[in-house]
């Protein structure tokens, strides 16, 4: 009998069947769990979760047999029938045949638990930031091992068993150590031998040749080889991506839903895909002000409403902190479109002449109450846009009344395209 | 030494903490009994001990330790995965492979006292039947299955490399799909042998390449024959009609085929057929290892080998197996194999050991034969669960499970008939109506291959017989039809005839062209 302990084997032995069903799943898995965005509430996003599929293209189909039909059957614990008697059927209920375990849990469709990471990959599968190669800079920042040959100095982990023994014998071969088994030979011709002298000489030759052994050794340290790296520097993107928000007391508690949604996706989005990405967070009422991600997402805050305050923000940060000849440069400004009058000028010449030529890609999001019509806009801000924008391909407007439009919208903005086609509306 | 410390000597474990020392120990006091006493035969055991995921993975392809890759085992892996984390499904606490060395998988958070119970029902309950049963010897080759799987999941695999995981995963489907009507289910004229299987394929492939010449592919051929000249009856014969297995049919006859595709149904048609004595004995098997584990916990107990207090723990996780709740109980799913095996096993012991006349009667073969385990052990070989079951279970047992039979006419207004009960007049007719749920020659919808019109368009004809007007379910019925059509290559049509000779439906498919792309006749 034999005892073995599995438990340390290695874990994930279904991964790859998992990751198999996932991508035979695709469609289903991304329908699904872009569904269960919506239900959300905007913590639990993050931390992926159950998602239910319909067992759709999944099913594994084989020869059954539909229900109906003369049926007969045999159950145990009779208490009152005798023979003959007849049982009035259940409502609503063909024949009472028991479902057989396995089988019957096709219709409610099929539930599972994604990890956080299969969650966002899902969901994030076809995004990307536009144009990020333009200013891919040749900075080293990140290095990455490569196979450099062989060395002769290294550590266990790194030991090449293969180079190693082939150095050895070559070296057993080169140096003529005896093999165990012309010894043997020896020592058989040895025992065999009855001739005293021919014994003598042939004992004088084993003695040799086992001298011979013990001073070449089968592997000697200086056979030993280890794998070698060197480490290569990877050009790395440096992006930023700003997060403009309207939190004025005229954006009501949806709009705000609607654009924190909107931000929280980007967040993911970039979090997930871009690890160099920085992110800054400005809220602005009349006043910007550059916070956290905890107090941009969960935050409150009301007051008037002055747009260019904010633009004004991030052309001093940016100016401070992210030199436009190094950095690529995102915003993402999410408002309910009203701006006062008096500031149409300055948000619109901030806008046009220094924040807009600093960016790879300026995304506006106007939310409006859940009746509205995303299709038409008529806000100030709406209108100051669209007038800027058709001298300029960076800047991409959408609107969104619903829950259930802002990852359409988000999708739409982040998608991957050719490098030559812009986000146009 | 004092009385309480020899006592305390003979005790296999205390408490509920177990190592490998333990399980040894265990496994030794086990064999002894089983061995020594019972007169079990078993293969030599392997026992590894694995986690729950591990127990997740074993689920999900079929409790094999190594098997080829497939979408659906991950499906199958989420979904037993999302009902054991939200609490809802407990694991099993052993899974047994019929294989030599017979390997039994125990979980790590199984107490001691779980630990010897699961030893005892598999690694020498479930063992045995393997060895010994009729069905097993016959369909299955336990030396050979781990490396045949090894095999298929490494040319599977090699598969995969050459001619893309997309055609290779539809391949699989669609044998999958046609998988429970890929067996023999007549004995054919030589044994399995699964370790034959790897150099049977190497030498397939040799003698292909061997044989090719390019030139008789541009020969010009003949003149056609006649249609006509081709009759019915040799058609027929020369291709082995009528077919029930479809998977061995399409391996063999499908003109459309790559060799590796044939390959690959090959391979599910002998996991299949690997997986057809299970489904004939489900009863019996549980039915064996649970009278073993009894049997052996009782004399380990006995010997005083377990403490009483484990005993107790022994008792009850045993009587939760063996429930059996009655037709009226929320918690009712049908019949509990390890219940319904367990006492038809103890009643045959009654009968054996302390029959009444009305036993005698019934069973003038093994009443009062004395000997409880020899007259098991025969029946345990040479029975599975339909003749098991319409032999020997007893009127004593009938009218103790108070078993009775409905008959459900849909064209019966009033109601579902009771047609016999626990009596006289009923015995005969529930025993031979309960032998028929579990014969899956009976339960499984019959299918044959019936023609293939070779001189038109090499349509394929299947017949479903539909007795007791059972038709098969539409739409599942349709994408399996569709699969056998992409295997075959052309149209493939299934009628369903009920037991008046009548075609009642018939279903119909058309390849689709993704099995094969690029080949020499598309």
């Amino acid at each position: 009998m034999h005892i073995i302990d599995r438990r340390l084997n290695p874990r994930g032995k279904s991964l790859e069947n998992r990751q198999r069903f996932l991508r035979r799943a695709k469609d289903a898995v991304q329908q699904a769990v872009r569904r269960s965005l919506q239900s959300r509430s905007i913590r639990d996003v993050l931390d992926g979760g159950e998602v239910s599929l319909p067992i759709g293209g999944m099913g594994e189909p084989s020869f059954r047999r539909a229900e109906g039909g003369i049926t007969d059957h045999v159950l145990p614990g009779n208490r009152a029938f005798v023979e003959g008697d007849i049982i009035p059927r259940p409502p609503g209920q063909g024949a009472g045949r028991p479902k057989e375990a396995g089988q019957g849990d096709g219709e409610d469709g099929f539930r599972f638990v994604l990890t956080r990471e299969e969650f966002l990959s899902v969901f994030l599968d076809d995004l990307e930031l536009p144009e990020l190669a333009k200013r891919r800079l040749s900075e080293t920042e990140e290095m990455s091992p490569v196979r450099a040959g062989y060395s002769i100095s290294g550590s266990p982990s790194n030991l090449s068993i293969d180079r190693t023994t082939r150095l050895a014998m070559m070296r057993r071969i080169a140096l003529k150590r005896p093999k165990p088994a012309e010894i043997e030979a020896l020592q058989r011709q040895i025992d065999e031998s009855e001739n005293e002298e021919t014994r003598l000489s042939l004992e004088a030759e084993l003695k040799s040749l086992t001298d011979r052994i013990r001073r070449i050794p089968y592997v000697d340290p200086l056979d030993v080889r280890y794998r070698r790296f060197d480490n290569e520097p990877k050009p790395v993107a440096k992006a930023v991506m700003f997060c403009l928000m309207d939190v004025s007391g005229s954006m009501s508690e949806h709009m705000k839903d609607l654009a924190k949604r909107f931000y929280l996706l980007l967040y993911l989005f970039l979090s997930q895909r871009y690890e160099k990405v920085e992110i800054v967070f400005i809220r602005h009422t009349e006043k910007a002000e550059e916070v956290d991600e905890e107090t941009f997402f969960y935050g409150q805050a009301t007051g008037g409403t002055l747009v260019s305050s904010a633009l004004a923000a991030m052309r001093s940060i940016i100016a401070s902190r992210f030199d436009p000849t190094e950095w690529n440069i995102y915003a993402a400004q999410a408002s309910d479109g009203d701006n006062s009058y008096r500031d149409e000028a300055p948000a619109g010449h901030l806008l046009r002449h220094e924040i807009l030529p600093l960016c790879q890609y300026f995304a506006y999001i106007e939310v409006d109450e859940e009746g509205g019509d995303s299709s038409v806009s008529n806000s100030p801000l709406w209108r100051l846009y669209e007038s800027i924008r058709s001298g300029s391909a960076t800047l991409a407007m959408r609107k969104v009344c619903r829950k259930n439009e802002i990852f359409p919208v988000f999708h739409d903005l982040f998608q991957k395209r050719s490098t030559q086609t812009k986000a146009v509306p | 030494m004092t009385q309480a410390a020899m006592q305390k000597d003979r005790l296999l474990f205390e408490g509920a903490d177990w190592d490998f020392t333990t399980l040894q120990r265990i496994h030794d006091a086990c064999e002894e009994i089983a061995i020594g006493e019972l007169g079990l035969d078993v293969y030599p055991n392997q026992i590894e001990v694995i986690t729950a995921e591990q127990m997740l993975d074993a689920y999900s392809s079929t409790g094999m330790p190594l098997f080829y890759r497939h979408w659906s085992f991950g499906k199958h892996f989420a979904h037993h995965e999302a009902f054991y984390r939200r609490g809802m499904r407990d694991l099993a606490y052993e899974i047994v492979i019929n294989s030599s060395p017979c390997i039994s998988y125990l979980m790590e958070e199984n107490t001691a006292t779980m630990q010897t119970l699961v030893i005892a029902h598999a690694a020498f309950g479930h063992n045995h039947f393997f060895k010994n049963n009729y069905l097993f010897k016959l369909w299955t080759d336990a030396e050979g299955i781990l490396d045949y799987l090894d095999f298929a999941k490494g040319y599977i695999a090699r598969c995969e490399e050459r001619y893309g995981e997309t055609a290779v995963e539809r391949t699989l489907d669609a044998a999958h799909a046609l998988m429970s009507h890929g067996v023999h289910r007549y004995a054919g004229k030589t044994r399995l042998d699964l370790r034959q299987e790897e150099k049977r394929q190497l030498e397939r492939r040799a003698h292909e390449e061997q044989m090719f010449n390019d030139l008789w592919r541009t020969v010009p051929t003949g003149r056609k024959r006649d249609a006509a000249d081709v009759d019915l009856e040799r058609r027929r014969a020369a291709l082995g009609l009528p077919q029930d297995n479809l998977l061995y049919f399409l391996e063999k006859s499908s003109p459309r085929l790559q060799p590796w595709q044939r390959e690959i149904l090959r391979i599910v048609r002998h996991v299949a057929q690997y997986f057809h004595p299970q489904r004939q004995t489900k009863v019996m098997n549980e039915g064996t290892a649970t009278y073993v584990h009894y049997q052996i916990m009782e004399r380990l107990h006995d010997r005083g080998q377990i403490s009483d207090g484990n005993y107790f723990e022994f008792l009850k996780s045993h009587t939760n197996v063996v429930f059996q709740p009655t037709y009226d109980d929320r918690r009712f799913s049908g019949f509990n194999p390890y219940a319904i095996g367990f006492a038809m096993m103890q009643d045959i012991e009654r009968i054996v050991t302390k029959p009444t006349d009305e036993d005698r009667e019934w069973f003038p073969d093994i009443a009062g034969r004395g000997d409880p385990m020899q007259v098991l052990r025969g029946i345990w070989a040479d029975y599975r669960d339909e003749s098991f079951i319409s032999q020997f279970l007893s009127p004593h047992l009938i009218r103790k499970w108070r078993l009775f039979q409905l008959y459900d006419d849909p064209q019966m207004s009033e109601g579902i008939l009771v047609s016999a009960i626990h009596d006289e007049r009923g015995y005969k007719r529930v025993r031979r109506q309960l032998a028929r749920e579990y014969d899956i020659g009976w339960t499984d919808p019959r299918i044959d291959i019936i023609d293939v019109d070779l001189a038109g368009d090499r349509r394929l004809l299947l017949q479903h017989r539909a007795p007791n007007d059972w038709v098969l379910e539409d739409s599942e019925t349709r994408q399996v039809l569709q699969h056998l059509a992409d295997l075959w290559g052309y149209d493939v049509m299934l009628q369903e005839i009920d037991s008046a000779e009548k075609v009642v439906k018939e279903h119909a498919a058309h390849p689709r062209e993704i099995l094969h792309k690029g080949d020499l006749f598309s």
